[in-house]
């Protein structure tokens, strides 16, 4: 044992001296693991930010929230057998909450309905467009989070009396009150004027496809009075407990069939929906967007690798009457083998350090130049990309730490 | 002619060979280098190994330092039998029992003289204190004290091959194996070195010189020659008038 530390000890000096020896020739070795493991680790950086950014716009769905929905939004092949499906109405959140109440032990919780239409929201010469105009019930902020930068949501008595009162998305009080507080202040969709009674806090976009921000919530009836035309609704439903979210479907369903007085020999002709069912829907293009990537990227630390295994070889070659010498002193094979592999690793380690810091300072340079853009280097990619680094090197030095390791003395000794 | 100069009396037997032969297959042909050599070396001779290329000296020389193993035949070694170790037992045979000096030197040549002396201490597990202070001790003894911290470069022919002999003593082995350690020398260096092997052999170390040279070879006390892979003659010196003492 004492014997293996001081090789180990004597290996790390030889594989020092080594690369101080030769500095141009290590140096461009290192560089391919450098470039290597800047691709790794940026590509990895890349991935967990979308898996951050991805997991938040999960979040805002909610994972006890069951929607129930026209059409389901997992992709489907066969949407000949959807498209004569009736809509979902609102109306259906009063006996859907009627018959929760009435079942014992039921799943579910609440159903709150929601209805939405795009429009444009102006304030005096002031306009927004494609705004997300979201009719919904003083139930609401019961089954999503709902985060307020100044005031707060309407109450039953609003919703009931379909007052033309209004809570403001982040982006659009923004966009049309830069200066002021919108609170109390009036702003005009489709030619009514909405009074503003809360600004919604900062919650950026879903999957980077559209700004959560831009959006009005108004009471539902007031909604009905004015935008029912082409408007999309949907009823969303709370769970009692979301580890028995399978359940809670089930029951759903069984309510929605009830509500729908289907009979039983019809298919269902609606969709219960929930965060899983859009997760199992990207899951797949994200985690082969991912699998690319890293393959991709993997492909450069690849060549790093040959690189390191090339320079090796020559290490060897042009050492074999240093390894002769050494075998004559009594190394063994298992002395030579590491030493090799010492040397291979350590260029490797040399690359991977030299890559993290500049891995490191381009996360830091992109994160400072877009801030909303989810990068993050952690501790984790730091050892994940060391222990990659060693690795490297380990595999990369194997075959020629191993052909150095057994040469016959004599035939090294003799070399020239 | 042999030198009869102050003949120690020898040891016990440290090397017995018999009957080793070696071949080489070389594509269709079979080279037969040693043809059934049979050899006793005892502790504290100085031996010479002489013969034309291709006699099958360094074949010979590759046995007795255990960097290579018979074809047929018997090999111990201080009473253990070398000719079916591995690798590495061989590797550690050598590392504690035989100490080289090659014709080339075979020095690092990155590191300092201790650090090569300190070589086969590392092999041998030798804690780091106590293997800086043999090795320095080494370097003393052939007159290297004011060297330790020289590199190969720094240091003349003759210098390096005196630290190859350090190195050669350094784990106190049972035979010094010098392969033509003259060979890349100038005649007046090679006889500082042939003084001090004859130094170390009066000191009581174990030497066997292999070598084609006859000005080198008549320093030892016996020589044998060989030919095309046999020993063709085996001369041991005779102290005059003293008789040889016996080791018991």
């Amino acid at each position: 044992m004492k014997r293996f530390i001081y090789e180990l000890s004597e290996s790390w000096k030889i594989a020092f001296a080594q690369m101080q020896s030769n500095k141009t020739r290590s140096m461009l070795t290192a560089l391919g693991v450098i470039i290597g493991i800047v691709a790794v680790t940026l590509m990895g950086t890349a991935i967990t930010g979308i898996q951050t950014g991805f997991d938040r716009s999960m979040s805002i769905l909610g994972d006890d929230v069951l929607y129930v929905s026209q059409f389901p939004w997992a992709r489907v092949n066969d949407w000949w057998n959807y498209r004569d499906r009736r809509e979902i109405k609102t109306e259906y959140a009063e006996p859907l909450n009627r018959m929760i109440a009435a079942t014992p032990n039921s799943n579910l919780l609440l159903a709150v309905p929601t209805s939405s239409i795009t429009k444009s929201v102006k304030r005096g010469d002031n306009q927004v467009t494609g705004i997300l105009i979201q009719g919904t019930t003083a139930d609401y902020p019961l089954i999503s989070v709902v985060d307020f930068n100044e005031g707060r949501f309407f109450n039953e008595v609003e919703n009931r009396a379909a007052g033309n009162v209004c809570l403001l998305g982040y982006d659009v009080a923004d966009a049309l009150f830069p200066s002021e507080s919108p609170i109390g202040k009036e702003v005009q969709i489709s030619g009514q004027q909405f009074r503003v009674l809360g600004v919604g806090a900062r919650q950026g976009s879903f999957l980077g496809l559209f700004s959560l921000d831009s959006i009005v919530i108004v009471p539902l009836p007031t909604f009905k009075k004015f935008f029912s035309a082409k408007s999309e609704s949907d009823v969303r439903v709370k769970v009692r407990d979301k580890l028995k979210l399978a359940d809670a479907k089930d029951e759903l369903t069984g309510l929605m069939r009830r509500v729908r007085a289907l009979p039983p020999e019809k298919k269902n002709d609606f969709d219960i929906n929930e965060q899983q069912a859009f997760k199992s829907t990207l899951d797949p293009v994200k985690n082969s967007i991912a699998l690319a990537g890293l393959f991709i990227t993997g492909l450069s630390l690849f060549v790093g690798a040959i690189g390191i295994m090339n320079i090796t070889f020559v290490s060897v070659k042009e050492r074999t009457k240093e390894i002769g010498t050494r075998k004559a002193l009594g190394a063994r094979r298992r002395t030579i083998l590491l030493q090799f592999l010492i040397e291979s690793t350590s260029l490797c380690i040399l690359g991977g350090l030299i890559g993290l810091t500049f891995a490191y300072a381009m996360c830091f340079a992109i994160a400072t130049a877009f801030p909303s853009f989810p990068v993050q280097f952690s501790v984790g990619l730091v050892l994940i990309g060391m222990f990659v680094s060693v690795f490297t090197g380990l595999v990369s030095g194997f075959a020629p730490a191993w052909s150095a390791s057994r040469l016959d003395p004599v035939t090294a000794l003799r070399y020239e | 002619m042999l030198n009869t100069d102050t003949i120690r009396p020898r040891g016990p037997i440290v090397i017995d060979i018999e009957n080793i032969t070696k071949h080489y297959v070389m594509g269709e042909e079979t080279v037969h280098a040693l043809r059934g050599v049979t050899l006793q070396i005892h502790r504290n001779e100085y031996l010479a190994i002489m013969g034309p290329s291709g006699s099958g000296k360094s074949t010979l020389m590759n046995m007795l330092g255990c960097l290579d193993t018979p074809s047929s035949g018997r090999y111990e070694f201080n009473g253990k039998d070398v000719s079916a170790m591995n690798d590495d037992e061989l590797a550690t045979i050598r590392n504690h029992e035989i100490g080289f000096v090659f014709q080339t030197f075979n020095l690092l040549p990155r590191s300092t003289s201790l650090r090569n002396v300190e070589l086969p201490l590392i092999y041998a597990g030798i804690d780091a204190e106590v293997r800086e202070e043999r090795a320095a001790d080494s370097l003393r003894a052939v007159g290297l004290g004011d060297r330790l911290q020289h590199k190969p470069n720094e240091l003349s022919g003759g210098q390096r091959q005196r630290v190859a002999i350090a190195r050669a003593l350094v784990n106190n082995p049972s035979i010094i194996l010098a392969d033509e350690p003259t060979g890349n020398l100038d005649s007046k260096t090679g006889e500082e070195i042939m003084a001090l092997l004859e130094n170390l052999y009066q000191e009581g170390n174990t030497i066997i010189l292999v070598t084609h040279e006859a000005d080198i070879a008549r320093h030892a006390r016996r020589i044998v020659h060989l030919r095309d892979g046999l020993v063709e003659s085996d001369a041991t010196a005779e102290q005059p008038e003293i008789e040889t003492l016996a080791f018991t």
